[in-house]
């Protein structure tokens, strides 16, 4: 038998088989994206004596029982109104005017028997350890949400634009060049002193005490 | 000079289709070099809260927690109690701190001290599992902790 030339292999449906294999990575693709809300925890010390005294005012108390519902300063309260409530707390500004602690950017009531001024404010998350952690992170939500609608509005008067969209801009590296990024986080910094965010977490109770 | 006259076609030339395979190839590598197959397979019931006031995941520099009931295929075996998990296993509470440092030592050497903890928890937990955990962190003085949620708002929906 004379050797005859091998036949080509038929490519015709290379682009088939591609298209197979295309399709099954694009279905199987999840570009994850999580996000969420970042707490930096407390750091574990040894227990001191010493009490730190935080003044009845400053301090908004947010109560969540075992049944998820809500006592805010004492009061019974729906979840819709927790952002506004914490909005008023710390942009009251009670200090009076003159005094060291008198807050010129607050405009809230300036009522006396609330926080004197957004430093001193402190708000406080108690749990029952019985509270469901939708509502725990639904509370949690809220009180962020108050903490960056008084930064936003402060960022917009200052240097006119918002405080939340410039910190995703600068997370997601829509900032180009160190000294712009630099001055920005500067920036950002000085707005978060304005209205430092002041969450505490009492450890939660047993259910019943 | 007829020899040189071009036979002339009324058909319209086909499209030519040589440089397809190529342009596919081409989308199919780009798939998947970005595809990343789940690397933690769930043990958990896994329904995240919402919540709108979020920030990204840093995921080179994490360590994820998960917790929730059991999925439903475990639930013979394992009951349908909350529980942790860690990696690929169900951990106890009283075990977290030695699984999250074998977890810590699989990131990057110079990312080790930047950890963040990723909690993935399930909706219908309780609070007192989340700060069982929150207490082994600061034991452990893994400080910076994220609780991982789902766009959207608990009040709107």
């Amino acid at each position: 038998m004379a050797r005859r030339a091998t036949p080509e292999v038929n490519a015709g449906s290379m682009a088939d088989i591609a298209f197979l294999l295309l399709i099954f990575f694009l279905v199987t693709t999840t570009i994850e994206k999580d996000k969420g809300i970042a707490r930096q925890l407390p750091p574990k010390e040894p227990p001191t004596d010493e009490q730190v005294k935080i003044k009845e005012k400053n301090l908004f108390i947010v109560n969540v029982n075992r049944s998820d519902q809500l006592l805010v300063e004492e009061k019974l309260m729906e979840l819709k109104d927790l952002r506004q409530a914490a909005i008023a707390f710390l942009d009251n500004g009670g200090a009076a005017s003159g005094t060291a602690e008198y807050c010129n950017y607050c405009k809230g009531k300036r009522n006396p028997e609330s926080s004197d001024n957004p430093d001193k404010a402190v708000i406080s998350v108690q749990n029952d350890r019985l509270t469901s952690y939708k509502m725990y992170i639904a509370v949690q939500n809220e009180l962020v949400a108050a903490y960056n609608f008084l930064r936003d509005r402060e960022s917009q008067r200052l240097y006119g634009w918002k405080f939340t969209e410039k910190t995703k801009d600068l997370d997601e590296g829509k900032i180009k060049g160190e000294a712009a990024k630099e001055a920005l986080q500067e920036k950002l910094e000085s707005i978060q002193k304005l209205f430092p965010q002041k969450l505490s977490e009492a450890e939660p109770k047993k259910s019943g005490q | 000079m007829s020899k040189f006259k071009k036979k002339k076609s009324n058909e319209l030339p086909a499209v030519n289709t040589a440089s397809l395979p190529d342009i596919v190839f081409m989308l199919l590598f780009f798939f998947m070099v970005v595809t990343v197959l789940r690397d933690d397979n769930l043990l958990v019931q896994n329904k995240l809260p919402k919540a709108d006031q979020v920030e990204k995941l840093k995921k080179d520099r994490s360590v994820y927690i998960y917790a929730g009931k059991p999925s439903s295929r475990y639930v013979d075996k394992y009951g349908s109690e909350p529980k942790i998990q860690i990696g690929d296993k169900y951990t106890d509470i009283s075990n977290i701190k030695f699984a999250l440092t074998e977890a810590r030592q699989k990131l990057l050497p110079e990312l080790q001290d930047k950890v963040m903890v990723a909690l993935k928890v399930d909706e219908k937990t309780n609070t007192g599992m989340v700060t069982d955990i929150k207490q082994e962190l600061r034991d452990l003085n893994m400080l910076k902790i994220i609780y991982i949620t789902t766009p959207g708002n608990e009040i709107t929906q």
